[in-house]
């Protein structure tokens, strides 16, 4: 076998294993990219804007798409996971499984579908803040750009979609499908999840609607979330006058997570623009243990801190309570004043941190080394590397640096001499 | 040799719904006297795919219209191979999902069918003059130069050569390591994060020096880097030799330095047992803290942000200084476990899992660390250091007393006041352009390695305040591109955006009046100039967005499949109704990299558009030409809107340039508009990202109202 006919595998189609999976495959080597949901993007794709320039996600993911297209290096499977990694580099095999999605390549995205289905689900792209029908695009600049149906959603024996596809594209006893794959090396860029707020129980998260997490906040100011980019909160649909946002909600925890998240003081900061820019004169506080906005980035920060409505105070929220009108008190201590606080606002946002996705993935068994906050480590046996938040917290720049190193070292070892 | 061109309409996906497809073919057959001309119902199905495949068989076709739904669908099915050019005319998106459909009765509406038949005679007439382009083919050096044997150079010629490709690693000092020389340690690189990892520069530049495909040139600095990527001639400089080698592609890792101590008075510089971080360092390598008179220090206090985070000298975080000092402090306790470390910090930045090795650190009862403002620094007698604090953790307005005191000093790029390292035979100058704090890095989050020197890559504290650890992931990724500029140039093949694009501009030079708009213009200093002025291109340092395109007032500069003709056909193609009052006519011109898909997102929402604008999609902004105003003004549009990215110092043009450029261009021709007695109103750039596309309709109603006051454009049916 030569070297460009040896394969590689990314698992995972967020920013870091689609940058991978693209700096490979232009470099000349032939490319597998899986993502277990229905569409490439991952966490970037629910974002409203970046730091430090404020520009759409979409923009960066859209040229990433442009470079998908027309590339023969690279095959995207979407819907599908690893199950299994066996053998020893560079004759490694993979399983993978492909969950149905009951429409297939046919479809044209036409719509004509959705019309018809009788059926809604919440959509879990913006944490359930909004409906979907059963049938549904997975996010408006899904790739690929085709519906899924969420079955458990569907009424028992219902065909209206089927009926009303024009191009034969749904199918719905599609089945499940798993092959064994041979490659060479496999690049994990598994990524993250928020951490579940929930078990910040002393934050009232998911018992007071007004308590949300910074990705709730994305999709709330973002135009294709659940309010069309309007921030308001949800207990009443009205636009906060005053938010807090509380800084290591779960981060720089023992008892949650130990380390620090590194993105959610830029992501608060941030998401204090978008209040801004649509409340010049909402009151915001940010509660934080230290602002870690490091390198160029600390001019970003800077200008968010000139802000007059803006107070900082340096403690961490010891808890929050609701009031009648669903409003929120937070209590912490201001440490540098020395003093207990109590402020009242509309609505909260924990700047929840990262919680590494690989852990409890079927694959990862004894194949994978992970430390013990389950991120992946770095020396693991030949053949296999990591790219991105898999790894450690990284924000989304970085990411892609990592994930071109990445790219690199998967294609030194298809190298056979 | 004559185009066969074929047209093939979509009648799936709703187009059907709104316009006449039949009355289509006859545009295609009779004005655009296609070779074939069919209506599908499912064109990007198998049987709609062989209509055009049976075609290309049977020879009757070989460029192709696919008038469907945009190129974001199904562009792999529509590929007819390299020898054939396929345009896509977005009929689905751009009309049947944007503009009034057939009224109940299933009457077409006229405004609708309109659109859609000029954009059948617009990309009609444009396949017609498409050529495929040739690739650019060269001979290839496959190796990479990296300058600067540091930390970053190190590791990134180790991870070229171990991808196959050989390496000229050129460090101006005797011996290799840089700044990683003077280090006692290095910061903790492994889970669980907590321990401080020993020196491992000897190790590292051992397997440098045993790889036989690395060269090494040491006590040497470039002098001149001329040609192109693929192609590279490099003059090396040692004292007074010169060596010259071939080289395909460069990574720049000359790192970064220290802030200047002596600039911190206000922080005691001056005194005598003040030290910065990397004097600092030099001692605790000794194993011996000691103040100036060789007495032991006993008390060592930090201070953080030295320099960093300050309007008077960096304004930016310099990264590493908190991890820096953490590190440092642990010498302290290593080396003497009586002395203590006092950390005076604004706020504690050590990101992600080095949080592990902060909390070891705040465990040791000989570490002390607080938040505070530095009121004042001064000595007293003994020559101690006093530092007064405000606000601090430890109660406001306190007094500390240490036996020594360390700045940490932030880090600095090695290309701010020093020497070119580069040396760049481009007329554009020997640097890599640098955007802000002398730094030249990337101005993309999604594309980090994007600058703007085709083939040329910085990495490591030369382009952003960075650790060991990040610097060797960034050594690692400019590898990757360094290794993937070799390849997709030796295909003859665009780098990034336009990935894998064989085309290249062709000059008429014949025709060069030497204006040199072009060679100062190109966002990535393709073009070089002769004696005369004469551009002289470097192919394989173009990215294909056509900038020089647009600035050339002469017009000889095109594309094989972009060019001034093709654009300026597709606006002549338009039909402009004569009749004003009903029917203005606005051409757009769209950045198909934001404002582009920007309709599309609109499309798919179903978002209802104004029925008389026109969509041309251009590669960048920068490819407009002037030209293209005056041909849409005299064909009769009562308008140009030019929508693209954000320019400015936050700019989002993925060609770094285009849309400031052409912003300049129309600046300059709204004179001459004006001076035509034309309202130079008319024509007008918008900046409109994807995030905009509920925005699309109110942007074009409002242009379309303000040119309504106007009246029509008097050259209309001239």
């Amino acid at each position: 076998m030569s070297n460009q006919e040896k394969k590689i595998l990314v698992i995972g189609g967020g920013i870091s294993g689609m940058s991978a999976a693209l700096d490979a495959s232009e470099t000349g080597y032939s490319v597998i990219l899986i993502e277990k949901r229905p569409s490439l993007g991952g966490r970037v794709s629910r974002f409203h804007q970046y730091f430090p320039k404020l520009c759409p996600p979409m923009c960066g993911l859209e040229i990433n798409y442009k470079r998908i297209r027309p590339n023969k290096n690279l095959q995207v499977l979407t819907s599908t996971e690893a199950l299994k990694i066996s053998g020893e580099a560079p004759d490694l095999k993979v399983t993978l499984k492909t969950s149905p999605t009951y429409v297939n390549h046919k479809c044209t995205a036409c719509g004509d579908c959705v019309d018809v289905c009788p059926s809604e689900r919440p959509d879990a792209f913006n944490f359930g803040m909004n409906k979907t029908r059963a049938i549904y695009l997975p996010q408006q600049m899904a790739y690929p750009n085709r519906f899924v149906i969420d079955r458990k959603h569907c009424p028992e024996g219902c065909d209206k979609c089927v009926v009303a596809c024009n191009y034969q594209a749904i199918d719905l006893n599609m089945p499940a499908k798993e092959q064994e794959i041979d490659v060479s090396s496999v690049i994990l860029a598994t990524g993250w999840k928020p951490y579940d707020a929930k078990k910040l129980t002393h934050l009232g998260f998911s018992k007071f609607p007004n308590v949300i997490n910074n990705i709730m906040m994305e999709r709330l100011a973002s135009l294709s979330g659940p309010t069309q980019g309007v921030v308001v909160r949800p207990s009443d649909k009205k636009p906060p006058k005053s938010v807090a946002f509380i800084q290591c909600a779960g981060s720089r925890d023992e008892n949650h997570l130990p380390y620090c998240s590194s993105i959610c003081c830029l992501a608060s900061l941030k998401q204090i623009s978008y209040v801004r820019a649509q409340n010049p004169e909402a009151e915001i506080y940010l509660f934080y243990i230290d602002i870690r906005t490091p390198g160029k980035y600390e001019d970003f920060a800077a200008r968010i801190q000139e802000d007059p409505k803006l107070k900082l105070i340096k403690g961490k929220v010891a808890k929050i309570t609701e009031t009648a009108d669903g409003s929120l008190v937070m209590e912490a201590e201001d440490i540098l004043k020395g003093n207990k606080v109590h402020i009242e606002v509309d609505m909260a946002v924990l700047a929840t941190g990262m919680e590494p996705s690989i852990a409890g993935q079927s694959f990862v068994g004894d194949t994978i080394k992970l430390d013990s906050s389950g991120f992946i480590q770095e020396d693991q046996k030949a053949g296999i590397f990591s790219a991105g938040v898999a790894k450690m917290p990284l924000d989304v720049s970085s990411s892609v640096i990592d994930a071109s190193g990445a790219a690199l070292k998967a294609i030194q070892n298809l190298r056979s001499d | 040799m004559k185009k066969k061109c074929g047209i093939y309409i979509c009648s799936g996906c709703g187009i059907d719904a709104a316009v006449d497809t039949q009355a289509l073919i006859k545009v295609a057959e009779k004005e655009l006297k296609a070779e074939a001309c069919h209506v599908h119902p499912f064109l990007c199905d198998d049987s709609g795919l062989e209509l055009i495949k049976s075609d290309l068989r049977a020879g009757t076709v070989d460029h192709f219209v696919v008038a469907a739904c945009s190129q974001r669908f199904h562009q792999q099915s529509f590929d007819m191979g390299p020898e054939h050019m396929v345009l896509r005319a977005p009929i689905r998106e751009y009309v049947a999902w944007m503009m009034e459909p057939r009224d109940e009765n299933g009457k077409v509406n006229e405004d609708t069918q309109m659109a859609a038949a000029d954009y059948i005679r617009m990309y009609g007439a444009r396949v017609k003059r498409m050529e495929i382009p040739q690739p650019f083919e060269q001979d290839t050096i496959k190796s990479v130069l990296v300058i600067g044997g540091g930390i970053t150079g190190i590791n990134a010629a180790l991870e070229v050569s171990k991808a196959g490709y050989p390496v000229h690693l050129v460090e101006k000092q005797a011996e290799l390591g840089g700044a990683a020389k003077e280090y006692r340690s290095f910061l903790p690189q492994k889970a669980p994060y907590r321990d401080l990892e020993d020196n491992q520069l000897e190790e590292l530049i051992s397997r440098l020096k045993s790889k036989s495909d690395i060269s090494l040139y040491p006590s040497s600095t470039v002098d001149a880097i001329d040609g192109e990527p693929g192609n590279f001639t490099v003059r090396i400089k040692n004292g007074q030799s010169q060596k010259t080698v071939a080289i395909g592609s460069v990574i720049l890792a000359t790192g970064g330095k220290s802030y200047d101590k002596n600039k911190l008075t206000h922080l005691g510089a001056q005194f005598k047992n003040v030290v910065s971080s990397d004097e600092f360092e030099a001692m605790a390598k000794t194993g011996k803290l000691t103040r100036q008179d060789g007495s032991p220090a006993k008390t060592i206090a930090f201070i953080q942000c030295a320099g960093s985070r300050d309007k008077n000298h960096l304004s930016y975080c310099s990264s590493t200084c908190c991890m820096n000092s953490l590190k440092q402090a642990a010498y302290v306790r290593q080396i003497d476990p009586e002395t203590k470390a006092y950390i005076l910090y604004r706020d504690m930045r050590t990101p992600g899992l080095y949080e592990n090795f902060y909390k070891k650190q705040q465990d040791d009862p000989g570490i002390f660390l607080t938040k505070g403002e530095i009121a004042q620094v001064s000595e007293d007698g003994e020559r101690s250091i006093l530092i007064d604090l405000d606000n601090s953790l430890l109660g406001d307005q306190i007094q500390l007393k240490a036996d020594l005191l360390v700045l940490a000093t932030g880090q600095v790029s090695s290309l701010v006041d020093e020497e070119s390292h580069l040396n760049l035979g481009y007329r554009q100058g020997k640097d890599l352009p640098d955007l802000n704090h002398g730094y030249p890095d990337s101005h993309f989050i999604c594309f980090p390695y994007e600058t703007r020197r085709t083939g040329i890559f910085s990495a490591g504290p030369v382009r952003h305040p960075m650790d060991i650890n990040e610097a060797k992931r960034d050594a690692a990724g400019a590898a990757l591109k360094a290794v993937q500029t070799l390849e997709l140039t030796s295909m003859g093949k665009s780098m990034h955006p336009r990935v894998g694009d064989l085309s290249k501009p062709d000059f008429y030079l014949a025709r060069c009046t030497s204006c040199k708009r072009c060679t100062e213009e190109c966002p990535f200093g393709m073009l070089d100039e002769d004696e005369k002025g004469t551009p002289r291109p470097n192919p394989a340092r173009c990215r294909s967005c056509g900038t020089c395109m647009g600035a050339c007032p002469e017009r000889i500069i095109s594309f094989a499949d972009y060019s001034i003709q093709q654009i300026s056909d597709m606006i002549k193609e338009v039909e402009i109704p004569d009749e004003f009052e009903e029917k203005p006519r606005i051409l757009i011109f769209a950045c198909e990299n934001d404002s582009l898909p920007a309709f599309d997102m609109a499309a798919l929402n179903r978002i209802r558009i104004n029925p008389y604008i026109r969509i041309i999609p251009v590669r960048c902004l920068g490819g407009i030409n002037l030209v293209f105003v005056s041909d849409a003004l005299s064909v009769g549009f009562d308008g140009v809107m030019f929508m693209g990215c954000k320019f400015g110092d936050d700019y989002q043009c993925h060609f770094v340039k285009g849309s400031e450029l052409c912003n300049e261009r129309l600046s300059k021709v709204q004179e001459t508009i004006s001076r035509l007695n034309l309202e130079s109103e008319r024509i007008r750039q918008f900046t409109v990202t994807l995030n905009d596309y509920d925005k699309l309709p109110e942007i074009i109603n409002d242009f379309v109202t303000e040119i309504d006051a106007f009246g029509p454009n008097p050259f209309k049916g001239m």
